[in-house]
């Protein structure tokens, strides 16, 4: 088929890893045909292709609970990211977040956070965070979130012609290591997987990003390789992580990786700062590097897009 | 109150090393002997407290050398909440937030290795001696 035959060329001349990375200030659209990325411009220029496009949200690392310097109203900007959601003009079809929901798992902090994204009148579909399962048995989390989940809280669903995978990635980690998966769960993404077409758009979900960013600061996901090469056959696989409160890209063959903004504090660029910890910038630009993120498609056109869009700025 | 018998069979080993006995121990044993060792943490101690401090995503000092009986005090100076737990898990802090401490008494000689499981790669070692 000529159309396969265009993908396999088109795949081969990039085996080599393409970045892009941004880290504050203006969001970039990405669109992906046949599994290509091609940056269309910055956000502001940004228009949905086609208002029939099925979309959906991904919001990440919430922090319910954090009340330092570099935010003291967590609360406050997730409701702007609530805010930004509902003056969407066209609604977006389910919310995903990708973890970090609280940030010291206290039921109180699962509350607020739920009275304020349900404000958005969306279903919401989660992956907990490391800091939401501070907790021995993860059971603040599970009983709130996990219903129909496997394991620590990992699961599959089909919406708007793709398959959607969230995988938990911050459970049972080893001294030394970075995020994990787990021979259980990797087992159980195969058998979601093996039924599935290699046509079908694959969306997975996880907190802690599944491609090496910084094994230094413990950004990546030791055994991570296996379950993308699982996901080798199939045409576009987009996966969307959060953990690092900043925007990055990477593409790989047919697989574009993204990490999120946070809804709470910054963190700094790899290696730019003595730690991963929260960023403090200038109250003024605070808004700039906090932010939520779409993601449009039309179903069966293999196009993607993902719009990062700041809080403010 | 006379310290009774059993406070020195637990206190004279450990007292060998140290040369006296602190008052708040014989206190502790006389009334509950081991338990009450178990459960002092930090407010009563053989040796003089180890302190390692978590700053920057970083245990420091990463490796600290203290001698039987001593016990380590972990502060987390930082915005984020960190744990400290043993490679083998014989024992684990909940999550400390920042100013939060935790306190481990080391009863045995060997190497102990210990690490964040919110973020592994963060790593410490105390040699007892």
């Amino acid at each position: 088929m000529t159309h396969d035959a265009h993908d396999h060329e088109e795949g081969a001349t990039r085996r080599k890893v393409l970045e892009c990375m941004t880290w504050a200030g203006t969001g970039i659209l990405w669109t992906l045909a046949g599994g290509i990325p091609r940056s269309t411009g910055l956000i502001g220029e940004a228009k949905a292709e086609d208002s029939k496009a099925f979309s959906f949200l991904q919001l990440s690392d919430s922090h319910i609970g954090f009340d330092k310097p570099a935010n003291p109203n967590a609360n406050g900007t997730l409701m702007e990211a609530i805010g930004k959601v509902n003056a969407l003009p066209a609604k977006p079809s389910f919310m995903i977040h990708t973890g970090d929901i609280s940030h010291l798992s206290k039921p109180a902090e699962f509350d607020t956070a739920d009275q304020i994204i349900g404000q958005s009148r969306l279903d919401v579909h989660y992956v907990p965070g490391e800091h939401d399962v501070l907790d021995d048995d993860r059971k603040i989390y599970l009983d709130r979130y996990g219903k129909g989940a496997k394991g620590a809280g990992w699961y599959s669903f089909d919406a708007g012609g793709a398959h959607f995978v969230g995988l938990v990635n911050v459970v049972d980690l080893k001294g030394g290591g970075m995020g994990n998966l787990g021979a259980d769960q990797l087992a159980w993404l195969q058998a979601d997987l093996a039924s599935r077409t290699a046509s079908t758009p694959i969306i997975v979900f996880a907190h802690i990003p599944l491609w090496t960013i910084y094994p230094e600061w413990g950004w990546g996901t030791q055994d991570s390789e296996q379950a993308l090469g699982m996901l080798k056959k199939f045409g576009s696989v987009t996966v969307l992580n959060g953990h690092i409160h900043q925007v990055m890209q990477k593409v790989e063959g047919n697989v574009a990786f993204h990490t999120a903004r946070s809804t709470a504090f910054p963190q700094p660029a790899p290696g730019s700062a003595p730690s991963p910890g929260p960023m403090k910038v200038e109250d003024s630009k605070l808004r700039t590097v906090l932010g939520i993120r779409q993601v449009n498609f039309m179903p069966g056109a293999e196009r993607l897009a993902v719009i990062d869009t700041p809080l403010a700025g | 109150m006379p310290p009774p018998e059993t406070m020195r069979a637990v206190a004279l080993p450990k007292k060998t090393e140290r040369g006296s006995t602190n008052m708040t121990f014989v206190v502790n044993c006389a009334r509950g002997a081991l338990i009450a060792i178990a459960l002092m943490g930090a407010s009563a101690v053989m040796a003089a407290d180890m302190p390692v401090s978590i700053d920057n995503f970083v245990f420091t000092p990463a490796e600290a050398q203290v001698s039987v009986g001593t016990t380590v005090v972990w502060t987390n100076n930082d915005d984020i909440p960190h744990t400290v737990v043993d490679a083998d898990h014989k024992y684990k802090s909940s999550a400390l937030d920042t100013g939060d401490k935790f306190s481990h008494t080391f009863t045995e000689p060997g190497t102990f290795e210990y690490f964040c499981s919110l973020h592994p790669h963060m790593t410490g070692k105390i040699i007892v001696k």
